[in-house]
């Protein structure tokens, strides 16, 4: 008789690779709630990237298509609840949910036609989907302020319990990264998300065993833009301010070297990404004019000698240690 | 009484690639539970006509699977019915284990357990190299073990008709015919297979049927028994 377990196709066991960026991350977290305020914005900053990436990294990890416009359903999101909340007095969370609701209905209608295209000519069609958000975002002043931008955003708040201070922000945001995460770890191992990882791998393939590719990728990048959406969102309430500069092609170049250097393809890659970007640049402060060029060097040094990020370097590592 | 329609029926399929007509208006049939072998020499057109097949390629002309066309059908809609291809150079997915790609293989058995494991179990039983590899990555496994999951996986998808594409291409002899000698097996059950090879003498010793393909279209069809008795052939494909 079969072992009820051979189709489980759970990691067996945990490594210490893996256990290792938790605990640094908690460390990073105690950190932020005993610092001040500063400490707190740039950490707010990479979880509201790592939300943002591990929609990403769905799309383009698990399921090996390329999106150079995430920023577009970010920019969406993030006026979606702006406008929202200022100018019709909607409950944050209430706007949330709603932006992410028309974020995944834009990223259906404007998918079904784009992910017809595959490789480069995808990779163009999803940048330009950014680039036309950015110049409506300039241009329609009376919807968006152009380059103005929006300014008393309230902070989040559900009901009578409002996240008043940055902290109590930061921890709003880490509930809805947890259950970003959460989700992405459920999808994942789920029979959707292993058909994801065959698309990556195969399509023809994919296509042969059964799995509706176009329907799939189509579902995967309406994910994608579903976390895009939300950590706009959530940036809208946690600065109070937005701009046509925060969504520009900046938030692809950073979003992709966080996907990167984490580990594309695994659930704490975008987060280890997100964390090691957002906060690398301010352990450099030291080096003052140099910071940027120390940055840098650091960044390449990382992604020449782990290509397969963070994680695959601890994973590597972890290998080692065991034999 | 009227006689069931074959299994497979291609009547005048054709497929381009570009301005290149690779499979010109081909028709041939496979009947239930048998197995036919289509050869040629490269650029014959033979994997062209699987990939038309199974919609991998776009063509014209029908397909009728049991009497039905399903010259339109989308390419997993026709996996749905029970046509599965094992594509030369097997397709596999290179960064999961032997596990992960047969349960994928099963995806049509959508959550069913019951129905994963025991089609598993059935995989095993054929390749029990398979299940002593189940962990392993399959990217790091023998050419031969490769496709014998590259098999096992398609089993996994229950198939009406198995349709591979040179399985035997750069294995060992032996490993060849072991593997051959596998779809013999899997023919002799019932199951209905089309098979394209190169290596003719160990596909021939299987199939009923053989079509000869030449430039794109059928050359010669004939019972696969008289191959030899055809001077040119057998001097191309038996020596």
């Amino acid at each position: 008789m079969t072992s009820p377990d051979i189709i489980s196709t759970k990691a067996p066991g945990l490594a210490w690779a893996r256990i290792l960026p938790a605990v640094l991350g908690l460390g990073v977290l105690v950190y932020a709630f005993t610092s001040n305020g500063y400490v707190v914005t740039v950490v707010g900053f990479a979880a509201i990237y790592g939300l943002l990436c591990t929609g990403l990294n769905f799309f383009m990890g698990f399921t090996g298509q390329a999106s150079f416009g995430q920023n577009a359903f970010a920019a969406l999101g993030s006026y979606g609840s702006a406008i929202l909340c200022t100018d019709y007095n909607v409950e944050p969370v209430l706007a949330l949910v709603m932006t992410m609701v028309f974020s995944g209905l834009v990223a259906l209608v404007v998918g079904y036609p784009t992910l017809r295209l595959r490789g480069h000519y995808l990779a163009m069609a999803t940048f330009a989907l950014g680039l036309i958000t950015y110049e409506i975002s300039v241009e329609w002043t009376d919807l968006t302020q152009g380059y103005m931008g929006y300014s008393g955003i309230p902070p989040l708040s559900l009901g009578p319990f409002q996240a008043q201070t940055d902290k109590q922000q930061l921890a709003v945001i880490l509930v809805v990264l947890a259950l970003g995460v959460l989700a992405a770890v459920r999808l994942r191992g789920s029979r959707f998300g292993r058909a994801c990882r065959a698309i990556a791998g195969s399509e023809a393939a994919a296509g042969a065993l059964g799995i509706p590719v176009a329907r799939y990728k189509l579902i995967s990048f309406v994910i994608a833009a579903v976390y895009a959406s939300a950590a706009g969102s959530l940036f809208a309430h946690f600065v109070g301010f937005i701009s046509p500069e925060v969504f520009g092609t900046t938030m692809v170049v950073q979003s992709f070297t966080m996907l990167y250097l984490g580990g594309i393809g695994t659930i704490a890659g975008p987060l280890i990404g997100a964390v090691v970007v957002s906060v690398l640049p301010e352990l450099m402060r030291g080096l003052k004019d140099y910071q940027n060029i120390g940055y840098l060097v650091l960044l390449l040094a990382i992604l020449i000698y782990a290509p397969k990020g963070v994680v695959g370097l601890l994973d590597s590592l972890s290998g080692k240690w065991r034999r | 009484m009227a006689s069931a329609p074959p299994l497979l029926e291609l009547r005048d399929l054709s497929a381009s690639y570009g301005h290149v007509q690779a499979l010109k208006p081909t028709s041939l049939t496979v009947a239930e539970g048998e197995l036919v072998t289509i050869l040629g020499p490269n650029g014959a057109g033979k994997s062209t006509l699987l990939r038309a097949v199974t919609r991998l390629t776009p063509g014209t002309g029908q397909i009728l699977f049991q009497g039905r066309d399903v010259s339109r059908l989308a390419t997993h809609r026709l996996s749905e019915l029970g046509i599965i291809m094992v594509q030369e150079g097997r397709g596999l997915f290179s960064q999961m284990t032997v596990r992960e790609n047969l349960i994928l293989g099963g995806y049509n058995a959508g959550g069913d357990r019951v129905l994963l494991e025991a089609r598993l179990q059935q995989v095993f039983d054929l390749f029990p190299r398979l299940k002593e590899r189940v962990d392993q990555l399959s990217s790091s496994m023998s050419g031969g073990e490769q496709q014998m999951l590259a098999i096992g996986r398609a089993l996994m998808a229950g198939p009406k008709l198995l349709m591979l594409d040179e399985p035997s291409l750069g294995l060992a002899p032996r490993v060849a015919a072991e593997i051959i000698a596998t779809l013999g097996e899997l023919n002799c059950s019932g199951l209905g297979i089309l098979l394209v090879e190169q290596k003719a003498p160990l596909a021939l010793r299987l199939a009923k049927r053989v079509y000869v393909l030449s430039l794109g279209r059928v050359a010669v069809e004939l019972p696969a028994n008289e191959i030899g008795s055809h001077h040119d052939l057998a001097r191309y494909y038996l020596h």
